[in-house]
């Protein structure tokens, strides 16, 4: 039962299927202690189901899974106990005050009243909400709401937290104070578990992640080995007219290690972009603007599925 | 065990902020009723030569019919948009199966809830009644828990109801639900008058219904009129209807909340 010399999550050929539709398509991966892991990937990708099914919140269709050394099938309880989730839309009771949703929340964990007591002060404190403690949950910003919900699965000292698109929807100024938070986490030795559909918040937040399309993984590693296994350390991004575009007839080959066209530009993946720049220019290309920037998870996934993350 | 008490717990909470209103309005509803229909009306109906059963005053045959079915009122309610509310809007349920509860604990906590909602509501009415000086019987007292498993008894099923996945439209569902059972049952179930008065033909029906067996049952154990094993099969047919409304609650509720 204790999962130090093993992983926390385990699955082999873990398998979700809705009806006929398959929507986690024979997964294997392995989470380790202390860690924080990712899936990335764009919706529908299976990263919810994939979630879903490790919380106990979904039965396992077929595979394997083990979290935290036990079967969800038959030890649900024993294994959400040791869970915090952040499930993707806010599922707050809105009934009670804020304060309320954490000492009910112990109370669910059967954690004694004077523990959940200091929890809750201590927890409230951490995402800056203890000034909004007695205060209804309808009126806190999308932010706070997020913040609360994080601070509600830390309630039971979680083995494991799972945050499924942790923050979707959020002004960027409350995605900062979100990711700040999950890194005082990750200081403290928590083991992360995280999906997520943007491909700074991955490559900011975990160790190693596992890229998912159509049910699948289609690549995994730490997010500096996928880009480096999978992309050239830099892309010139061009902008160019239609006409200009229609007419190039080969004028971008040899340039580059790998051209990608997409819909409103053409990337060419290359070691050094400012040189490649000059070549294009050299070669009389009419631009309408162009961009050198490092490669990121996004080129990645674009170079594995040929589709983009967010469209 | 616990977890049934955690959810309980939970309800408890949002109950405090509305306890006082909710808690006079069971006494008021009662007092009302028995004032218009009973003195009121019941001062007309005693004057006619039509006996109601062992000869007791209007007054006396309405209230333990009322009591029952204020019970069932009660239950409906609590089970039907509060609880949708919970699986689809809110989704506070999902929030609870994250925890080490499971949605046999959702369940059995809803339905101890409206248990213990319905005993005060019980409660209050017999205090009522008492004042009226309508109990004719010591074993009124347990007419407390006979209307309760009534209200209970309606509770199971429309638990299982709200957690159709067709509830797009559920609310209308709800109404729709209220206008054609709970009404009907309400006005032909035996509360206001004897179900003899009907054709045989509603006489079978209403014995086929749920109200009916609970108001006789409440009845009977008011005006202490039971002469036979009949109270068995009120009793039965309720504890039946629980039992099969709380599996079907349970498999509805694991469909919609487990999938």
């Amino acid at each position: 039962m204790e999962p130090t010399d093993g992983p926390l999550i385990r699955a082999r050929n873990l398998t979700k299927r809705f009806d006929a539709v398959a929507a986690v398509d024979g997964v294997d991966f392995d989470v380790w202690p202390g860690e924080a892991f990712g899936f990335l990937g764009p919706n529908g990708a299976g990263k919810t189901s994939t979630m879903r099914m490790i919380a106990c919140a979904s039965p396992v269709t077929a595979g394997e899974l083990t979290v935290i050394g036990m079967d969800p099938r038959t030890e649900a309880s024993a294994i959400k106990a040791r869970l915090g989730v952040v499930p993707q839309q806010d599922n707050l009771d809105v009934e009670i005050t804020v304060e309320e949703n954490l000492l009910m929340y112990a109370r669910y964990f059967d954690i004694p009243r004077n523990v959940a007591a200091r929890r809750t002060k201590e927890l409230l404190e951490f995402v800056q909400l203890g000034e909004r403690r007695r205060s209804e949950v309808e009126p806190l910003s999308g932010g706070m709401k997020r913040r609360l919900t994080i601070a509600r699965a830390l309630i039971n000292e979680p083995d494991v937290i799972l945050l499924d698109e942790p923050t979707t929807g959020l002004d960027p100024q409350a995605r900062h104070a979100i990711w700040d938070r999950l890194y005082r986490l990750k200081r403290r030795g928590a083991t992360l578990l995280l999906t997520t559909h943007y491909m700074d918040e991955a490559e900011q937040l975990c160790d190693r992640l596992v890229i998912m399309d159509k049910g699948r993984i289609v690549a995994e590693g730490s997010p500096r080995d996928l880009i480096a296994r999978y992309s050239t350390r830099e892309v010139l991004e061009l902008r160019l007219h239609d006409d200009v575009r229609a007419g190039l007839h080969g004028q971008l080959d040899g340039l580059a290690e790998r051209v990608q066209e997409l819909p409103d530009r053409v990337q060419l993946y290359v070691a050094d972009g400012e040189r490649t720049l000059e070549q294009v220019r050299a070669r009389g290309v009419p631009l309408v603007s162009a961009l050198v920037r490092r490669a990121t998870l996004e080129d990645v996934f674009l170079r594995l599925t040929g589709h983009t993350l967010v469209d | 065990m616990t977890g049934l008490l955690r959810v309980v717990q939970r309800n408890l909470i949002v109950y405090r902020r509305v306890w006082r209103g909710s808690l006079f309005s069971s006494f008021l509803q009662p007092t009302m009723y028995l004032l218009a229909m009973g003195l009121g009306i019941g001062a007309l109906v005693d004057r006619t030569a039509a006996a109601l059963p062992g000869d007791v005053a209007f007054l006396d045959f309405l209230a333990p019919g009322l009591l029952a079915a204020a019970c069932m009122q009660t239950a409906t309610f609590e089970s039907s948009w509060p609880v949708l509310g919970k699986i689809r809007w809110d989704r506070t349920y999902d929030a609870i199966l994250a925890t080490p509860l499971g949605v046999g604990d959702i369940v059995r906590g809803e339905l101890a809830w409206v248990a213990l909602r319905l005993t005060t509501v019980a409660g209050a009415f017999t205090i009522v009644m008492a004042l009226f000086d309508v109990p004719r019987s010591w074993t009124t007292l347990l007419a407390i828990p006979a209307a309760v498993l009534t209200g209970v008894a309606f509770s199971a099923p429309v638990l299982a109801f709200a957690a159709r996945r067709s509830v797009v439209s559920g609310s209308n569902s709800f109404n729709t639900m209220f206008r054609f059972v709970i009404t009907p049952l309400f006005l032909f179930s035996g509360v206001f008058f004897p179900i003899e008065r009907l054709p045989a033909l509603l006489q079978a029906a209403a014995w086929g219904t749920p109200l009916f067996h609970g108001v006789a049952l409440v009845r009977g154990l008011v005006l202490g009129s039971f002469e036979s094993w009949i109270w068995l099969v009120h009793l039965g047919y309720l504890l039946v209807m629980l039992a099969v409304g709380y599996v079907a609650a349970l498999w509805m509720f694991r469909r919609r909340l487990h999938a």
